[in-house]
């Protein structure tokens, strides 16, 4: 069924048609947010001018917080631990309860980022849209919902509004073919995406990512996928939902129950594009083949397989050679260097792309009877206390700290180290986050962006290791 | 917000790509909720960690007040941080040109009343040799409602903006009233939504 009269559409131009509520004299478009996920960074200030206004939050039942940018992840923490970012926390509490928004504050069961909590919880679903005040907003494009990130004037129009002024987009579809090979998953297929498209081929698209590799792809494996959509620059990127997305969901806290859960899944399943449906461009990506991936240089679109080398500049087209050169000599590599092999300081397993259970059981069984190389300092902080309390009941909080990890609270920690957790200068950091400009986890940090399992083997080896070599 | 009509003043040349928000505005310096924006703007680069001054270009004298930022690709990429704007502005910048803007940035632009200019080809290049030719020593001017970039050395360069960019900078109204306005659309939404789709209007916790 096409909900827009019958002419054949994309799913994008499905959600998109669904929630348009107006049209702004200036011809961009209102449409309407159904779910507001704020965070403790960017909150606040929006919190006090929306209140020097004097303007009320319309939906705070469709809006919730998350404390998760400023907040301290080591063991025991309370808002204090990370004395900077107390300010933030509090003043977020304070917005949020002033507002009768509901805070999943420390302590909360179900505290933990934004965008691996409210898919998590049900919040989000499939065709609903959505907004935070944050770039990764995206992510949650893996189970069927279109998301926006955003600034935060934009988030106080949102909670004075409950809608998005905006331009539409045009439509891009990624097409991943192939099949995935062992310990090659979401991440990989994003990186190799980034290495195609380049950081801004996605600029001015909703991106679709498409094709047999998606489908094979877990629910969380598609949730990183789109959260690396921003990286493309792109705002939002979909995945179509299917079965397994509507089994994911089901029964989770904020999901519909009953006959609503029947009505909503008759109108999730009417979410696909059409056969016939055309985009503004299609890109082709062949995964068969794919090595774990990694980034060698200082924008996630550097990026090679694990076996290769890093880039000679001397190779390279006129235009990009200073960069490629910058880029080498900030991250302390050769012209042509291999990277595997280097030695490696640090290790994050975490962050909104990569810590959900699935990414840290695919940690843990690489990490299961092995140490933690001497001199390395390796953490994994899990992307919600409920994925935190998941593991343990699965063991893997010991797996890990027997190996000689920290096992910390949730939140962002060092993915952009606003609670103050980074590296040091000059140090190789292994992480499965989704940036790794130039001094992002610390001034002078090295960061390789890469999937847990390549993560896993680095802090067991010490150095860059093709994960598939630590298997047999 | 503050309305755009024109402008002038020193134009900094930053031709680099993909300078990202991180970069702009190192929130990990930033100390308390309202830091001072200015200080903050592109911090590690401008201070050692020491906080000895380095050689960047915005610590050269003649750059310490510029209204203009001419960059390259990608200008604004990364998080999504509307403080890269308030670090900008901080320091009077109210106009940026590029030959790409990142989509999140732009719109931060233009909620604060900072004009984004996309200009490629060989109006780029022209502008972009003027401005370094200039190194600080000519003024600029951007005039918004003329769609043009002009200085006394004779550059005239016109530039695209979409209408309704340009409305809401020229009149610097207010985001908010104006969708208010849309008040009834946006209940009869929700009234449609409560009866074809009501488990989008609620978010019911079964928890509690
Ligand atoms: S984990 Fe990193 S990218 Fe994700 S929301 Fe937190 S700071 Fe942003």
């Amino acid at each position: 069924m096409s909900i827009s009269g019958g002419r054949p559409t994309t799913l994008f131009d499905k959600i998109w048609d669904l929630h348009r509520v107006g049209r702004r004299a200036d011809g961009r478009e209102l449409i309407y947010i159904d779910r507001h996920v704020l965070h403790d960074l960017h909150a606040p200030h929006a919190f006090s001018k929306l209140s020097r206004a004097g303007r009320p939050v319309r939906r705070p039942d469709l809006t919730f917080s998350m404390q998760d940018h400023s907040v301290s992840v080591l063991p025991g923490r309370t808002e204090d631990t990370y004395a900077d970012g107390a300010a933030f926390v509090r003043a977020m509490r304070e917005g949020s309860r002033k507002n009768n928004v509901r805070v999943f504050d420390l302590g909360d069961p179900d505290q933990g980022i934004s965008h691996v909590v409210a898919p998590e919880l049900g919040m989000v679903l499939p065709g609903a849209t959505h907004a935070v005040p944050d770039s990764h907003a995206c992510t949650v494009g893996g189970l069927g919902a279109l998301a926006f990130g955003c600034g935060t004037t934009e988030l106080e129009h949102i909670l004075a509004t409950q809608v998005i002024t905006l331009s539409r987009p045009q439509t891009l579809r990624v097409n991943l073919l192939g099949s995935l090979g062992a310990d090659v998953a979401g991440k990989d297929v994003a990186l190799a995406v980034l290495s195609k498209l380049g950081v801004s081929g996605g600029r001015g698209y909703a991106i679709e990512f498409a094709g047999p590799v998606v489908r094979a792809l877990s629910i969380e494996s598609r949730l990183t996928l789109c959260n690396l959509t921003i990286e493309m620059g792109s705002r939002s990127g979909l995945v179509a939902p299917d079965e397994a997305t509507f089994q994911w969901l089901s029964g989770r806290r904020f999901a519909p129950v009953g006959p609503q859960w029947d009505a909503a899944l008759s109108h999730w399943r009417t979410l696909y594009t059409d056969a016939a449906a055309t985009f503004d461009r299609e890109v082709d990506v062949d995964c068969s083949n794919l090595e774990p991936q990694l980034t060698w240089g200082t924008e996630p679109s550097h990026v090679i397989g694990v076996t290769g080398r890093a880039p000679d500049p001397a190779q390279a087209e006129p235009g990009k050679r200073a960069a490629i050169e910058r880029a080498l000599k900030y991250m302390g590599l050769a012209p042509g260097e291999p990277l595997e092999g280097l030695p490696v300081g640090r290790v994050f397993i975490g962050s909104c792309t990569n810590s959900r259970l699935p990414d840290l059981e695919a940690a843990a069984s690489v990490v299961k009877g092995r140490k933690v190389a001497e001199g390395v300092t390796a953490w994994v902080v899990p992307g919600s206390s409920g994925v935190k309390r998941e593991a343990e009941a699965r063991g893997l909080d010991v797996v890990f700290k027997d190996a000689g990890f920290m096992w910390g609270e949730s939140g962002c920690s060092m993915c952009a180290g606003t609670n103050g957790d980074m590296g040091a200068a000059g140090e190789r950091v292994l992480s499965t986050t989704n940036r790794n400009f130039e001094n992002r986890q610390g001034r002078g940090v090295r960061t390789h962006l890469v999937g847990p399992a390549l993560a896993a083997a680095a802090a067991v080896t010490g150095r860059i290791t093709d994960v598939r070599k630590l298997r047999s | 917000m503050q309305p755009f009509d024109r402008i002038s003043g020193a134009a900094v040349p930053m031709i680099e790509n993909d300078v990202n928000t991180d970069q702009i505005a190192p929130l990990q310096l930033a100390k308390g909720l309202s830091p001072d924006w200015g200080e903050l703007l592109f911090k590690r680069q401008r201070f050692t960690p020491e906080g000895a001054p380095t050689d960047h270009i915005l610590n050269r004298p003649q750059y310490q007040s510029p209204v203009i930022l001419v960059a390259n690709e990608n200008f604004g990429c990364g998080s999504s941080r509307e403080s890269a704007v308030w670090c900008l502005t901080g320091i009077g910048i109210r106009c940026i040109i590029a030959r790409s803007i990142a989509d999140i940035f732009r719109e931060n632009c233009l909620q604060n009343g900072v004009l984004p200019i996309e200009l490629t080809g060989e109006s780029m290049d022209r502008l972009q040799a003027a401005v370094l030719v200039a190194d600080g020593a000519t003024s600029f001017e951007v005039d918004l409602p003329a769609q043009k970039i002009s200085s006394p050395d004779g550059l005239d360069i016109r530039f695209e903006i979409s209408a309704s960019d340009k409305v809401r900078l020229i009149e610097g109204l207010d985001e908010i009233g104006l969708t208010m306005k849309h008040l009834a659309e946006i209940e009869d939404w929700e009234g449609r939504t409560r009866a074809n789709h009501p488990w989008l209007q609620t978010a019911h916790d079964r928890q509690v």
